[in-house]
């Protein structure tokens, strides 16, 4: 059975020219595998992992035929329930360490608090618990990081320390939204490595939200590409090279390329009617 | 023939209370004129250091930074200005929020005293493929890439020789990137303007620049060319990890 459905998801703000609609029918499943969501600012990726996760930003709304996590219907669920699942048994990661963990509440304790509400466990248990998390998600000096404000910490350790996190709990379900945008390439791949041994160990579902289609193509299982709010093709990460539509097409092609000398670089020509 | 950009050992240090910072530790480059330079590095390696150095936004530097074979004074004065011109990397804090574009465009022109601003304004408009259409609007009138041509508009207008690029394009869409570099390489033909570009993007490094140095803890690495770049003919092991690492994800 699959981890997660969603059948025609749409996201709507109200504005002063009306409502719009920025997730416009959306539809996938999910089973315990590496999904990709990509597309340009603008295109509604974002929004998308937060309506799954009911955090869709008042006073937009979100609204979907069919949205079902692990056979719970979230279209019928209530603010408590919600909050029974979230942090719980589905969790996010954001993109900014600096702007998504708590100023001032060290490390630690913010890992232990992500445990507090789910299950019974005792002090001493947490923090273990939360020390053998940070040290899965190879931070070399646990006990340091543990004890640190988020500002002690560099981009690359805070970002781990976000992951530690949102994993503690133990998830079924993680939507990671542009979670190595803001890292060193060298250190990007050490964070995905991590999410990578998650999926294959424990069998979590993961959505992995991105501008980046190549690096998004070389981790995930499958693509969605999102153009407008709407989804323009879904792909097998290994297919993208046989990507239909011109979107898709498009935005490989206006890519530098290390071995290639294109000058100049062929360009995105929009057309109206892919956003139709 | 000597070099338009020759810096020899530079030293950049930060100093806060007690703690100090040596952003940039004995760097030395040339840059021949019409020659487009790459400076690549992770976060903290003191890349975007160096260029602020060279056009004043360091407040303590040591070391020589020769423009055409003179040395800088301590103080930058209109004269630099003229031939050295930077672009930053963020378009939305780069542009001031309440001025339109003609004063931003204009603005240079009146410190420097030239008299036909309005045509002036109006071809810089032109050839950054932006049209007088938007002399008048306000940059949150603006979409990241068209205020990002305004920035290059706003550095190219008093026509210096020089461009310093810190990561002109990594706050853009990969789509909107794609034009932003197509306009950078006509510009750089036409005008023969020479560039020192900073990127953290090995690829679009090698895709605008001839030559690029690879920086790590304010030093220089290692020196290569396009092509070597091309032939991955990396010595140092950080730049073959940095090569790896631009390939996207793989298993280990």
């Amino acid at each position: 059975m699959a981890l997660l459905t969603v059948d025609d998801l749409r996201v709507t703000f109200p504005t002063r020219q009306g409502p719009s609609e920025v997730v416009r029918g959306v539809s996938f499943t999910l089973g315990r595998e590496r999904l990709g969501i990509v597309g340009e600012s603008g295109s509604g990726k974002s929004q998308t992992g937060r309506a799954i996760l009911g955090l869709t930003p008042p006073p937009g709304r979100a609204t979907a035929r069919q949205l079902v996590f692990d056979g719970i219907d979230l279209n019928r669920a209530s603010p408590r329930d919600w909050r029974g699942l979230r942090g719980g048994r589905m969790s996010m990661v954001m993109q900014d360490p600096k702007y998504s963990l708590n100023p001032v509440m060290t490390v630690g304790r913010q890992i232990m608090e992500a445990l507090k509400f789910h299950g019974r466990l005792s002090g001493a248990d947490k923090r273990r618990r939360a020390l053998d998390m940070l040290d899965a998600v190879q931070i070399r000096d646990p006990e340091r990081v543990f004890a640190a404000y988020p500002h002690e910490l560099s981009g690359g350790m805070g970002q781990r320390a976000m992951i530690a996190m949102m994993l503690v709990a133990e998830p079924d379900l993680l939507i990671a939204d542009e979670p190595t945008s803001a890292l060193d390439v060298t250190v990007q791949v050490e964070v995905l490595r991590i999410l990578d041994r998650l999926v294959t160990d424990r069998g979590m579902g993961l959505i992995f939200i991105s501008h980046d289609l190549r690096l998004v193509s070389s981790f995930c299982d499958r693509v969605l590409v999102m153009y407008a709010g709407r989804m323009v093709e879904e792909l097998r990460a290994a297919d993208l090279h046989l990507a239909r539509h011109p979107y898709t097409r498009g935005l490989l092609n206006c890519l530098p390329d290390l071995d290639h000398d294109r000058h100049p670089l062929p360009t995105l020509e929009r057309q109206a009617d892919w956003a139709r | 023939m000597t070099p338009l950009i020759d810096i020899r050992d530079l030293d950049v240090r930060f100093t806060a209370g007690a703690s100090q910072v040596h952003a940039v530790r004995g760097l030395s480059l040339t840059v021949a004129e019409g020659e487009s330079f790459g400076l690549v590095g992770e976060s903290g390696s003191g890349k975007s250091t160096v260029l602020r150095a060279i056009c004043g936004l360091a407040p303590t530097w040591d070391g020589t930074i020769l423009i055409g074979g003179r040395a800088l004074p301590p103080r930058r004065g209109p004269e630099f200005f003229r031939q050295v011109q930077m672009v930053f990397q963020d378009p939305y804090a780069s542009l001031h929020p309440r001025h339109t574009v003609d004063r931003v465009l204009s603005e240079p022109l009146a410190i420097h005293g030239f008299s036909d601003r309005e045509t002036r304004v109006e071809r810089a408009l032109e050839e950054v493929g932006l049209g007088r259409g938007f002399r008048f609007r306000y940059p949150h009138q603006l979409s990241g890439g068209q205020r990002q041509r305004v920035a290059i508009a706003r550095a190219l207008i008093l026509e210096p020789r020089v461009l310093l690029l810190d990561e002109p394009t990594s706050a853009l869409d990969a789509s909107i990137q794609a034009e932003v570099l197509n306009l950078l390489d006509r510009l750089r033909t036409e005008r023969g303007l020479t560039y020192i570009m900073v990127s953290h993007d090995l690829a679009v490094v090698a895709h605008m620049c001839d030559r690029l140095l690879v920086m790590q803890h304010g030093q220089g690495v290692e020196e290569l060319t396009r092509a070597a770049l091309r032939a991955r003919a990396a010595t140092s092991p950080y730049t073959q990890a940095l090569l790896e690492a631009s390939r996207g994800y793989t298993a280990a």
